[in-house]
């Protein structure tokens, strides 16, 4: 006697449902900002950034985060667009000029802006710092960031010690920057 | 004098209706409403034209409507707004290289998947005709020759 097999519909809209439950499944996972750096930072361990490189901003040639190690470093992601960022750089761009003497430097990244937009925030806030541009957001999602302004404080070794997910204040860069500045790589 | 006059007046009529059309010639025409529902507000991560509220999509719709105002055509905006934010602003990939394979391979996933099915439900309708087959058309058991013979001498036996 030959048994039937099952109809291979249904077999088809399972496999097709679990293929859609999956996708949403991953779609979500993907979404969600990572974590890991607050997660290490808690456990009061420094973390190595991810190493990238980007242009300049409004210079030809590029910059890594290593070519800044041996400095205390601020990170700090910006863009002209985002009402936040107007309002800290003026203190970051103070706290450079007191940074600059003891071999430590505010470094700024141009994110996802137009760049004449960026050099007129540049020239408007008169910002001394080195500036470089990630035009797409590509370096921002192993950093974990989902908005602007973010801050990281990197030590002279370029590992991450703190960070601020929103604007800088006075109090922030005292308590994060100041103790690093004494401290040999 | 006076049809010189008159060829005068003539020709820079003529030349004044033609300056706006020579003007639209060279100005391709294009709106931010057509360009918007073609790329990415990468902020918000959803095509511009449903963006309306955030500063990064009003500041990128700021400036396709400076680069309209320019008389850029479409294909050139596109190319700005790629070189500014990168080809990910683009809400659809590029067809060539590897974002091709945004197009082909959700393709081939489309007609592995129907010819599985199709040879699935051919190998199903098979097996169904060939159940069908073992039964009668009435849906009982065909009796085969030995079952057929072993009733005859039955009846043989009964002598009815």
């Amino acid at each position: 006697m030959v048994r039937r097999p099952p109809s291979p519909l249904p077999l088809a809209v399972v496999v097709g449902v679990i293929a859609l439950v999956g996708l949403l499944a991953y779609g979500l996972a993907s979404s969600e900002p990572d974590r890991g750096i607050e997660r290490a930072l808690a456990r009061g361990e420094r973390q190595p950034p991810p190493a990238f490189t980007l242009p300049r901003l409004g210079e030809s040639g590029k910059s890594s985060l290593a070519d800044f190690r041996g400095q205390v470093v601020v990170l700090n992601y910006w863009a002209s667009w985002c009402e936040p960022c107007r309002a800290e750089s003026p203190l970051l761009e103070r706290w450079q000029r007191r940074l600059a003497r003891r071999n430590a430097t505010v470094v700024g990244v141009n994110v996802l802006d137009v760049s004449s937009d960026a050099l007129s925030f540049v020239r408007e806030y008169d910002l001394t710092y080195p500036m470089l541009r990630d035009r797409d957001g590509r370096t921002q999602r192993a950093l974990g960031i989902v908005a602007y302004p973010e801050t990281f404080v990197l030590d002279r070794r370029g590992w991450i010690v703190a960070t601020r997910r929103g604007p800088v204040d006075e109090r922030f860069l005292e308590r994060t920057v100041l103790p690093l500045l004494d401290e040999r790589e | 004098m006076r049809s010189i006059l008159r060829a005068i007046v003539l020709l820079c009529l003529a030349a004044c209706l033609a300056t706006p059309g020579l003007a639209a010639a060279a100005c391709p025409k294009t709106s931010v409403a057509d360009i918007e529902d073609e790329v990415m507000c990468p902020v918000c991560g959803t095509p511009l034209a449903l963006a309306t509220e955030a500063p990064q999509a009003n500041r990128e719709r700021a400036f396709v409507l400076e680069l309209v105002e320019r008389c850029r055509s479409k294909a050139q905006i596109k190319a700005a707004l790629v070189d500014q934010f990168g080809p990910r602003v683009l809400a659809m990939p590029r067809r060539e290289g590897f974002d091709l394979a945004a197009y082909s391979v959700p393709l081939l996933a489309l007609l592995a998947a129907g010819a599985g099915i199709a040879v699935a439900t051919l190998r199903w309708r098979r097996a169904a005709a060939a159940e069908h087959s073992e039964k009668g058309s009435d849906g009982t058991p065909a009796a085969d020759a030995t079952g057929g013979a072993e009733l005859e001498a039955d009846m043989a036996r009964y002598d009815l």
